[in-house]
């Protein structure tokens, strides 16, 4: 058996279907649910044994036409830096408020992509971000939690 | 069908829709030059503002996105051989010659009016096929409807995977996978929560969409260091050429719009098919029909073989809405995206969508035809000053996708745990993307998940345990044997591909 990522893939893909099965039927049902034509573990057992279907299959036959991907030409530190920052946003969005960590996660984003114009990095930021925060609250009435522009008094 | 239609009229004509139409056909453009980034993106990213108006609003501005992407990915045919979107790939065939020869400008106007018509061609074959199709669909059944969607899933995995069905299908079943997360309809008992209360609820249709789409397209770009905006800095505004069409070229395309139309939307109605086949198949009908002398032009920059795809891809769009608007089930991934918003307004799509909500249905139909309007009015003179605003680079670009994206989770729960999760499906959705798992298939599985165990629950309650159901009734038992049809031709077409 030819063994390139594709199979690695669907060999995952193979045993998170067999985690899935096994955890379809832990699924608590009520009693007299059990032995019903059909309850909360029926549908997820059949998607259990379908993902066992489908991977095992990929995994048996022949995959002549592989996808080869060079990673050596992939972009891993700038897509990390990225993700890292995303999840940096996403985990002070709440605290500190949306106007300040969306144009701080902007701003930081177009530094590591390589952007140096500074005016244009900030215009694309914070006003951006203040003028967005407008059309979404001001105009279109969609609350938006900022405790930072409350703390100064900007927002109600 | 009158009233409905001036209730459609009088909402579509609003200024805040005819607003609506403009910005989703000029956004809409924008993203469908930009190769990589299709429709689903455009709309999903569309989703957080569609918040703040009533659904009707919203979908028609969704409608506008979709169909403006479809025009715009020509564009970039023609003028860089670089298709914005999968379903303008058979404009470039002779747009692209067209434009080298010095007609950029000509073939911008021929895939435009091709556009305008097609789309306004098909616009009226909705307008009657589908409360017709409404009426049909009454008669369906939980059966029925399982079988169909049965179809969908197939179909869709059938015609999107490049011929790796069995990824498609693997995209399929961790879609129906992902929408099983959270509390059973019926008996509201939690399921793959792991006791985590943020997924009690289940896992947010916006938040998949987004993952797979909006923010995995734009970590994919960065990964590969694709440069979508590249092309349009390309773009000559003085070596366009005329936009004028001679007599014989309208000629040519009189003949060739009506039918590449009904190619066009027959396709669009299909399940799973959609505009990249819908061109494909116009094309190759047209080369068959036309004139030997004309066919020596096909791939050399022909009037019919330019006009052809693009009548097809835009009547397919329209195509497209009448599985959804009828039915409740998405023909496409672009539709599967519309259903779900719709679904999150808390509207349901399906046969008695245009009694119950004649506004929603016919207005959409209603502002198909505006769209079709502006998109030519956008299309013909401002095209080449539209792509020069695409020369915006990538590190902008990037940064404002993943901005959109987690504002639209954002507004939506106020919650980390949200976010998080969309990173980390974004991660795994960029990583399936790189070796060509595709991701429509999932997406109508994750908006079907419900549904379907919805309809596969009563069929089998009703006849107790039994699979029967299946081959008690002649209709479920066509649609049936269409999807083993479409499975069986796969295989065929995988084998005799392998043998030549």
């Amino acid at each position: 058996m030819n063994i390139n990522t594709t199979k690695i893939i669907s060999l995952l893909f193979f045993i998170f279907s067999a985690f899935y099965l096994y955890t379809a039927y832990q699924i608590q049902v009520f009693a007299f649910d059990e032995n019903a034509p059909f309850n909360a573990r029926t549908f997820p057992i059949y998607l259990g044994y379908a993902g066992l279907f489908f991977s095992g299959l990929k995994l048996i036959l022949p995959d002549p036409d592989t996808i080869k991907v060079e990673h050596r030409t992939l972009e891993y530190k700038k897509t990390a830096l990225l993700i890292v920052i995303a999840i940096i946003y996403g985990a002070t969005i709440l605290k500190v408020g949306y106007f300040l960590t969306t144009s701080l996660f902007l701003f930081a984003s177009y530094y590591f992509l390589g952007e140096r114009r500074w005016v244009l990095m900030f215009l694309l930021s914070f006003p951006f971000v203040a003028a967005f925060m407008y059309l979404l609250h001001g105009v279109l009435e969609i609350y938006l939690r900022d405790p930072f522009l409350k703390s100064i008094g900007v927002m109600g | 069908m009158t009233e409905g239609i001036l209730i459609g009229l009088t909402t579509a004509l609003s200024f805040q829709n005819i607003f609506m139409v403009m910005i989703g056909c000029f956004f809409g453009t924008i993203i469908g030059m930009l190769p990589g980034l299709g429709p689903m993106t455009a709309i999903a990213l569309m989703i957080p503002i569609t918040y703040g108006f009533d659904p009707a609003t919203g979908l028609i501005l969704m409608a506008g996105v979709y169909y403006g992407a479809v025009f715009g990915g020509s564009t970039s045919s023609i003028l860089l051989n670089a298709p914005g979107v999968p379903g303008t790939v058979a404009t470039s065939f002779d747009g692209y010659p067209m434009a080298q020869q010095g007609k950029a400008g000509k073939a911008l106007a021929i895939a435009a009016w091709s556009s305008f018509a097609g789309g306004t061609l098909s616009a009226i074959y909705l307008l009657f096929m589908a409360p017709s199709l409404s009426k049909v669909s009454l008669s369906f059944r939980s059966p029925d409807y399982f079988a169909l969607m049965i179809l969908g899933l197939t179909a869709i995995a059938a015609f999107s995977s490049k011929g790796q069905f069995l990824k498609a299908m693997m995209m399929v079943v961790l879609g129906l996978m992902l929408a099983s997360v959270g509390q059973d309809s019926l008996s509201d008992i939690t399921r793959f929560t792991f006791d985590n209360m943020n997924l009690t609820d289940g896992i947010s249709f916006v938040l998949v969409v987004m993952s797979t789409f909006a923010m995995s397209e734009a970590l994919t770009i960065i990964l590969k260091r694709n440069d979508p905006t590249a092309a349009a800095k390309q773009v000559s505004l003085t070596e366009l050429g005329s936009i004028r069409i001679n007599k014989e070229e309208r000629g040519k395309m009189y003949r060739t719009i009506p039918r590449s139309s009904v190619i066009g939307f027959l396709i669009g109605v299909l399940p799973g098919a959609g505009a990249t086949i819908a061109s494909f198949l116009a094309y190759g009908m047209e080369r068959n029909l036309v004139k030997d002398e004309e066919k020596e032009k096909f791939g050399k920059g022909s009037v019919n073989g330019l006009s052809a795809p693009e009548t097809a891809n835009n009547a397919a769009c329209s195509g497209s809405f009448v599985p959804m608007l009828t039915l409740g089930i998405p023909g496409s991934g672009t539709t599967a995206v519309m259903l779900g918003a719709l679904l999150g307004f808390g509207i349901q799509p399906g046969p008695r969508l245009y009694m119950t909500n004649p506004e929603i249905f016919w207005s959409v139909i209603m502002s198909m035809y505006i769209g079709m309007v502006i998109l030519l009015i956008l299309n013909l003179p401002l095209i080449p000053y539209i792509a020069r605003i695409l020369a915006v680079p990538k590190n902008y670009l990037i940064p404002l996708i993943l901005f959109f994206s987690i504002t639209g989770i954002y507004v939506m729960s106020f919650n980390n745990f949200d976010i998080y999760l969309m990173i980390g499906i974004a991660v795994v959705a960029t990583f399936l993307r790189l070796y060509d798992f595709p991701m429509p298939p999932l997406i109508l599985a994750f908006v079907l998940g419900g549904l379907m165990e919805e309809n596969l629950r009563r069929s089998l309650l009703l006849s107790n345990g039994s699979w029967e159901f299946l081959w008690d009734r002649t209709l479920t038992v066509c649609i049936l044997v269409t999807t083993i049809l479409i499975v069986l031709w796969h295989i065929y077409k995988t084998f005799s591909k392998k043998k030549s």
